[in-house]
This record gives structure tokens, sequence and C-alpha cells, in this order.
């Protein structure tokens, strides 16, 4: 199933007996899987048009009213464009509104560099209250949502819309919003990853492991605030480390990595993402190609990390 | 002059001067219309001034605090000794208005624009939970340059927000000069109505005025309200009148405080 769908039919379900919860759109509802709560909750799901800065504060007084407003759009859209009304409308001014921006990163494919957003974790980790979450999964992503809205205050969910590939097993899997999951236990080598690299995380430490290295794979769902004692233990053990994930190599999950270890365990620490450029217009495994994220660019990263020892 | 509103400019010079310079000129030109809704209008209870289904005011030109913060304080709302405390660290009184510090303030504004789009979020929940609320919201004409106001109010009227009454504090001045004369804002009520709002233009220092204004207001049923108030940038205050755009934020040091509340007796 798409995750827009797992996302539509989640809060479709809390909607039924939690009427706190709002959701507005700008006139993206039909490719945020948002739609089909407009027809079931017309009074609570609607239509703002495209206006997000208007989109983001309007959900600031509705939250000061006791609701809780989900606001989404395209990545771009919902971060950098309203980056000012998420600072003060939501976040200074202490609202409880949760900002879903979908195809982050490259996962804009066919919509060109003008979509994709390759700094809106950098822009909103610098703003103080913010939590960001971005999903591995179907799995990660259903149980997330009723702790997102158990949390009060800002919450961004920076969420690829389409098919994912799934990570975790539904019926075992017990999701804690602030905790990271440890997918592989390894010992030579730890590789933090999110979104859409964490399948390519794994499939990088398949690689490795024919050449005799040992990869710990963990995903840190939560970017911000980020789960510091699971990257410590593990940089600990391991003593390097590659980041890889959907976003510039500047501000997001490496940053946030790399300002643990800094702190806590100096370790060497080698980035896969987007190398401080502009996206353009590609399907996944291109762009994948292009800018280095691949299973192989990660593997290669993980030989570069162990070599610096 | 109404003895309340000469008591909340007076309040509000010493709220000003106590520190010695701030936004004067915005704060005086919306004084008649903070009277006339906090002690005619609003359904707000100073002792409990989270209480629900009250009547909200989001001053979204945040930076007429002081304004606000002096007839909050002669409301009952906190006591009038915190007037001295205005933008001293640790205070509950900055200068653009915080809902989570100040008693009695409904929204944190400061950033222009974004007050008046949460003013419709916050008519809009009124709506919703059906308290029959009167959501009043208060935008400067310099603010009005924002776009992210036709944003608000192309919504506000789509969902037909007949709880929503905002006013225009249309001094035709800001920070850097005459509005005309940096970005005109042309036929301010022709806009309003093409953006489908019931507008009225009226005498922003006249109290009866106002009332009556507001009044129509809520008898208008099915759109928002745009009330566009006729004002003068530092009224009542004579040398802020004189300064012109310059008394947005002036200097105010204890002479012409003094100067001022004689005027004001």
């Amino acid at each position: 199933m798409m995750m827009r769908e797992v996302f539509g039919n989640t809060l479709a379900e809390i909607m039924e007996h939690d009427e706190r919860i709002c959701v507005l759109d700008a006139d993206l509802a039909n490719c945020n899987g948002t739609k089909k709560l407009q027809q079931l909750y017309p009074e609570r799901a609607f239509e703002v048009g495209i206006a997000e800065q208007n989109m983001a504060s309007v959900a600031a007084g509705l939250s000061s009213y006791g609701f809780i407003p989900f606001i989404s759009s395209f990545t771009p859209f919902a971060t950098r464009r309203i980056c000012d009304q998420i600072a003060v409308s939501i976040a200074y001014a202490k609202q409880n509104v949760k900002i879903v921006g979908t195809d982050p990163g490259i996962s804009a494919q066919l919509n060109g560099g003008t979509h994709m957003s390759l700094e809106d974790i950098g822009v909103l980790r610098s703003i103080p209250t913010m939590v960001i979450f971005e999903p591995a999964d179907n799995a990660q992503l259903k149980q997330a949502l009723p702790q997102i809205i158990d949390h009060y205050g800002p919450v961004y969910i920076r969420m690829f819309r389409k098919d994912t590939p799934d990570i975790f097993d539904d019926e075992n899997y017990t999701f804690d919003l602030f905790k990271a999951d440890k997918i592989y236990e390894g010992k030579d080598v730890t590789v933090f990853a999110s979104g859409i690299m964490v399948k390519r995380a794994m499939d990088a430490a398949e690689i490795l492991k024919e050449e005799g290295i040992n990869v710990e794979v963990i995903n840190i769902h939560t970017i911000k605030p980020i789960d510091t004692e699971a990257v410590v233990d593990s940089l600990k053990k391991t003593r390097c480390a590659v980041v890889a994930e959907n976003h510039n190599i500047i501000g997001g999950l490496f940053s946030a990595v790399a300002e643990v270890a800094a702190q806590n365990c100096p370790v060497p620490i080698v980035p896969v993402g987007t190398k401080d450029v502009f996206g353009e217009v590609g399907k996944l495994p291109e762009l994948s190609e292009k800018f280095g994220m691949t299973e192989k660019d990660i593997a290669e990263a993980v030989r570069k990390a162990v070599s610096m020892k | 002059m109404d003895e309340i509103c000469k008591q909340i400019r007076r309040m509000t010079l010493e709220c000003i001067g106590s520190i010695g310079s701030g936004h004067i000129g915005g704060s005086m030109s919306i004084v008649e219309l903070l009277r006339v809704l906090y002690f005619d209008k609003m359904n707000v209870d100073p002792k409990n001034p989270k209480m629900e289904g009250r009547d909200r005011l989001i001053v979204s030109k945040g930076h007429a605090g002081p304004a606000v913060y002096a007839t909050l304080a002669l409301k009952g709302f906190f006591p009038k000794e915190w007037l001295y405390t205005l933008n001293r660290f640790g205070t509950n009184l900055p200068s653009h208005c915080d809902m989570n510090k100040t008693p009695g303030v409904d929204m944190t504004a400061g950033s222009l624009g974004q007050g008046f789009s949460c003013a419709v979020g916050v008519a809009i929940g009124s709506k919703l939970k059906k308290d029959g609320a009167t959501i009043y919201a208060i935008v400067g004409d310099g603010e009005s340059q924002e776009g992210q106001i036709w944003e608000a109010a192309m919504l506000g009227a789509q969902k037909k927000l007949d709880n929503l009454i905002a006013f225009t504090d249309k001094n035709n001045m800001q920070l850097d000069g005459y509005t005309d004369d940096i970005n005109s804002l042309g036929d301010l009520k022709a806009k309003w109505r093409a953006f489908g709002w019931y507008t009225q233009e009226i005498d922003g220092h006249d109290c009866e005025a106002i009332s009556a204004a507001i009044d129509r207001a809520k008898a208008k049923k099915g759109k928002p309200s745009m009330i566009i108030l006729d004002t003068i940038k530092g009224k009542g205050v004579s040398f802020a009148e004189a300064a012109g755009s310059a008394c947005h934020s002036m200097s105010l040091p204890k002479e012409k405080v003094e100067a001022a509340l004689a005027e004001l007796q």
C-alpha cells in the first residue's frame, strides 16, 4: 500500500473518535492521501487553497482553540516556503500543529529541482521545539501517528508518499517516537539511515557481509530530538559510521549524528546524501545514481569509514 | 476625549516611558477601538482570562502591545505595576503580543500578516465548537502590504466567517514613511469588498461610531467583517502626531512623558 494511503486511513480511524484532529490542505489533498478525509469529515478536513503561509497560521489559530491540526503539502512548500510561519505562528507560539511534507528530497522525481527539498531538515532542525520524524515504512508510520498526536507541540512528518518496501514486521514491531530502531546488530561500523535510505543501508550491509564487514544498521526515524543514547552506544562499539540520508549532507541527519558524536564519541563518520547541489528531474534510480545515494555508494562509504578507524 | 481613552493613553505613555522608547504611534491610534472592545463589547473575564467561549482579540499588528497592555491592566487582567516592566528582561509584557506571557492576550503576533491568518483559524475553531464567540482582529494598513493578509481574506470569505470582525488601523503611515509613497494600498475599502467582506469605513477615534459599526457587523450574516478605521498615528500625543511616521517607534524621555500626561488630564 502507498504510504499516503496508510497516512489517510490511519488518520481517518483516529478522527472518528478524536474530534480535536483537523486536516488542512493547500490543493494537494489528492496527492497526499487526505482527500478521503475531506469527504468523511468535511467540517474538520478542508482546503485552504494554494496559500501555504495562510494554512500554517490558520492551523496555529485552530490549535489555540484546542484543535490538533495537520497541514500537508509537498515537502518544500510545507517547510522552506513557510519557514517563518512555522517558527513564529506555530513553534514560538507553542501551538500544537503537525506538518506533513510529502515527496522529500529526490523522491519528488519528475517534479524536479523546484520541488526537491534537500534542505528541509536543516531548516526546521534549527527551530526550537520542532520534532522531525521520517517514517521508513508503513508499519512505522501507522504506529507513529497516535504518538505524534499525543506529543504536544510541532512535529514535522517527512513522508515518502508512494509504495515503500516493508522494513518492519507489522505484528511484532513496537515503535517509540523518541527511540531509534536497531535493524541489524553489527560490530565493525554503524550505518545510520532514515526514510528511503533505510532499505538501501540494509542492502549495503548484505553486500559488505560477503567482504567480512559486520554492519550495524540503525534507523533514525526521529531526527530531532535524535536518540543520543542509541547513537553513542553504537559508536562506542563500532568506532566509525556512515550516515545515509535523502537530503543535503549539510544540516540534515549527517549533521545531527555528527553533532552527537563530536560531543560524546568523536569517530570517523562518512556522509551519503546530496553534496550541496540542487535536485533535477529524473526517476529515483537515476537520481540516486547521480547523487551517490545507492546501496553501492553506502557500501563504498562504509569501506572508507572502516579504513579511517 | 472619552475618560477611559485618556486613561488608556496615560497608562500607555507610562508603560513605554518606563523604558524610554517604544511603539507609541500605532499604540495610540487604536486606543478608542481597544476601549470599545474591552469595556463595551467583548465577553471576557479578567479573573479567568482563558474562559471557554470568550470573545477573543488577535492583535496582528503585534507591536501595538503597550496599548493592549494598558487596556488589559485597566480592565484588571493583571496589576498596573506590570506596565513598568515593559521589555525588561524576564517581563510578561514583551514589545510584541505573546499569548504565553500575558494574561488576556489571545494570540502571539509580531511577524506581520500572520496574526490575521491565526484569527481566521480561531474563527473557524469557534464555528467548529459552536460556542457563539466573536473573534476580533486588528491589522495595520502597512501590515496589509503582506500577501498573507490577502490569503487569509480569501479564506475568511470562503468560510463565511461572520463571527470574525476585523479592523484596519488606517493611519496612512508605516515605519519608513507614508503608505501611499511606499507601496500604496489603493482603495482599501474597495479591496475588502472585492474580497467578499462586509466592509465599513469610519472615524477610528469616535467610540460611538466604532460601537455602531461593530453592531452592524454582528448583524451581518454569512460574511466576515472589515471595519476600516481612519486614524491618526500617535493620536492624543501632540509631539508624536507632529513626528509623523517617525512616531512608529520613538524615544520617550521622562520630560516628554510628563508633557504628554499633562495634555491628557
